[in-house]
């Protein structure tokens, strides 16, 4: 269970929110939605430990993640709005490495095989510079479909992508859910998400 | 423990400390240099080498001391505000700094002014000119690194790795210095002939850098209590001060 | 995981072999500028050799460390590195050494060549090229945490050369005045341990202090 306590940010001179409470359980979703601005990337990156609070604590099963460390980011998985892609890396290569950072190393065939599942069949020695800004996406939200952790903090994951695509995400968002699963996301297009909890967080 | 040491390292109540503070160290600082001078200039017998021109030590030597010791109280102070998130040891190793790095500055100024009357050059590649040197350098890396970030969150952590990894460092340049020198010019000019110098002129000079060191208290406090106000600008008693509720 | 990070690097740098070369070719121009510029006879040329070539090497290693870590800050690579359950300090070390591999290795092998424009001894060339390959990691090392201090800042590059350079000074004493030892037939053992001495003091505390410097550019 991911549980914040009064969190508290301030970037530069500006306090861009404070005394945010909330937790997210087992199986359940949280969308966090508010304007441009507003402070949704800042809180994710609280949230997964990038940067950490000017006020308040961030608490997984009780324990703050600052303490855990490693052990926090082993169970967790980040997904930022950058993607982490390399140009003149394969699509494969790309999915594989970013992989085996995040402390889950997968085989060829494995990451062929989840390429292809996310609808990147047919391109998967291609370099990522000659992929579109969608086709790159779905390499990045490929390792949702490895990867082992039950926490996922997404940052806009949705952008750039196809009906279809939002479609498959969904699917996986769900699989992960179903599976005692926890998501937080930012999303600017709202996805209708069917047997969950869903909770909402604005911020202003 | 029962001292609250938090009291004075809250920017706000540090702001008044200081402020009552500077009067006494300026005094101080104005009674030591007055001394220093009066020993340096009319106490001190003239060397029988060097004549007159041997004087600039009074002013050479607590520069250069006190450039030293800066930095590592900069590096001390730095490092604090590192481990434990005290915003104002941060501050205050900012402050240092500029006056840590004219006095490194003074340092070599001055002791070009002695090479040329001495070793008739302006400079030479002496051990401390070179290590001093290299010290001004480390100054102007810590400001320029604080200078350009704009988050004062960042900009204090940066600075303060970048002074502790310098503070590691001084020993280990001052050493290569001193051993590239000794290979390279034999046994060079030594400025200051320790064994057989006058009371008087040791009296001087350790005179001269208290009153050095007073004069950096002063200017560091003062440049902490700007900073503290140009930090803290948002805050509920830096506007009653303005208003001039508190004094 | 250290293995992970260095084949990645590599595989990097080959499929952009004209950044490696550029810093090469740095490094060549700048020490056939100065027969050029100071005298071509060759008795100056050896007094000057291990000078010059060793402060080509600190500024062709300094002009690379942009390229440590700034194209993973930029996609967003170094966001997941700290967030890696491994180590940061490990990762860091892994990138550090391929950035020694990729830059200072062919300064090392380069070195000779250049050695013997210089009209360097054979014993000299040697001992020169032996302190470039034991000074170049460390040069990688320190720079190391200026890249990581100064990234994303503006003027970055520039910044990095006032911190770092400074730092090197070290190396560059001992790495140069090995090769002059050798030449006038002095024993140079007491040099390479010195180097050594700074390769793993710098080993031990580099990375911790680099990792240390990515967290707080990264908050």
């Amino acid at each position: 269970m991911l549980t914040a306590r009064n969190l508290e940010c301030i970037r530069g001179e500006q306090k861009l929110f404070s005394n945010i409470s909330f937790s997210v359980n087992p199986g359940e979703l949280m969308f966090i939605g508010g304007p441009n601005g507003s402070g949704k990337t800042s809180l994710l990156r609280l949230l997964c430990g990038l940067s950490s609070p000017d006020d308040g604590e961030i608490l997984w099963n009780g324990a703050d993640i600052r303490e855990l460390g490693g052990d926090y980011r082993g169970v967790m998985t980040y997904l930022g709005h950058l993607g982490s892609i390399k140009d003149d890396l394969t699509a494969t290569e790309n999915l594989r490495i970013s992989c085996a950072l995040t402390g889950c190393e997968i085989s060829e065939e494995q990451a062929v095989d989840a390429l292809e599942r996310i609808g990147l069949a047919g391109r998967e020695t291609l370099p990522a510079k000659v992929l579109s800004q969608g086709q790159r996406r779905r390499v990045a939200l490929a390792r949702l479909l490895v990867t082992p952790t039950k926490l996922w903090i997404l940052d806009e994951p949705l952008t750039a992508l196809d009906v279809a695509a939002v479609e498959l995400i969904k699917g996986v968002l769900e699989h992960n859910l179903s599976n005692g699963g926890m998501i937080v996301m930012t999303t600017h297009q709202e996805i209708v998400m069917t047997a969950t909890t869903v909770r909402h967080l604005t911020l202003s | 423990m029962t001292i609250n040491w938090f009291k004075y390292a809250s920017p706000a109540s540090f702001y008044f400390l200081a402020g009552r503070m500077i009067p006494y160290f300026t005094a101080l600082a104005i009674i030591l240099l007055v001394a220093g001078l009066y020993v340096g200039f009319f106490v001190a017998p003239t060397d029988f080498q060097q004549g007159e021109a041997y004087r600039i030590i009074f002013i050479h030597v607590p520069a250069a001391w006190m450039s030293m010791f800066l930095y590592t109280v900069m590096a001390f102070w730095a490092g604090v505000g590192l481990a434990f998130n005290t915003r104002l040891s941060s501050m205050v190793a900012s402050a240092i700094a500029p006056t840590g790095a004219m006095f490194a500055f003074l340092a070599l100024w001055t002791g070009a002014w002695w090479g040329k009357p001495m070793w008739g050059t302006w400079w030479v590649w002496d051990a401390r000119l070179t290590s001093e040197l290299i010290l001004f350098f480390l100054y102007i890396g810590f400001m320029s690194l604080q200078a350009a970030i704009d988050d004062p969150k960042r900009a204090d952590k940066a600075g303060a790795i970048i002074a502790l990894v310098g503070v590691v460092n001084v020993p280990i340049i001052y050493f290569s210095v001193q051993w590239w020198n000794t290979l390279h010019q034999g046994a060079s000019v030594s400025m200051i002939q320790s064994p057989k110098m006058a009371t008087a002129m040791l009296s001087g000079m350790l005179i001269m850098t208290l009153a050095a060191w007073m004069y950096s208290i002063v200017v560091i406090l003062i440049r902490t209590r700007l900073i503290i106000l140009e930090r803290e600008r948002h805050t509920a008693w830096v506007s009653e001060l303005r208003e001039g509720v508190l004094e | 995981m250290i293995w992970w990070i260095i084949k990645r690097d590599l595989l990097l740098a080959m499929r952009r072999r004209s950044d490696v070369l550029t810093t090469l070719f740095f490094f060549i121009i700048v020490v056939s500028l100065f027969p050029l510029g100071v005298s071509p006879e060759p008795d100056i040329l050896r007094i000057m050799a291990s000078g010059v070539v060793w402060v080509a090497a600190l500024l062709a290693s300094m002009l690379s460390l942009g390229r440590i870590f700034s194209g993973d800050y930029a996609d967003g690579t170094l966001e997941q590195m700290l967030l890696s359950p491994v180590s940061l300090a490990e990762l860091v070390t892994g990138k550090t050494i391929a950035h020694w591999l990729v830059t200072g290795v062919p300064l090392v092998l380069m070195a000779p060549v250049l050695g013997i424009q210089y009209d360097l001894p054979g014993n000299a060339l040697l001992v020169l090229t032996l302190s470039l390959l034991l000074g170049t990691p460390v040069l990688s090392l320190i720079g190391a945490i200026g890249a990581a201090l100064t990234l994303g800042l503006r003027g970055g590059g520039v910044l990095v050369s006032i911190l770092v350079l400074p730092l090197y000074i070290p190396v560059l004493i001992f790495g140069t005045s090995a090769v002059e030892a050798s030449s006038t037939g002095m024993e140079f053992g007491a040099h390479f341990s010195i180097l050594g001495a700074f390769l793993l003091v710098s080993i031990v505390f580099s990375p911790w202090a680099t990792a240390a410097s990515l967290r707080i550019s990264m908050n």
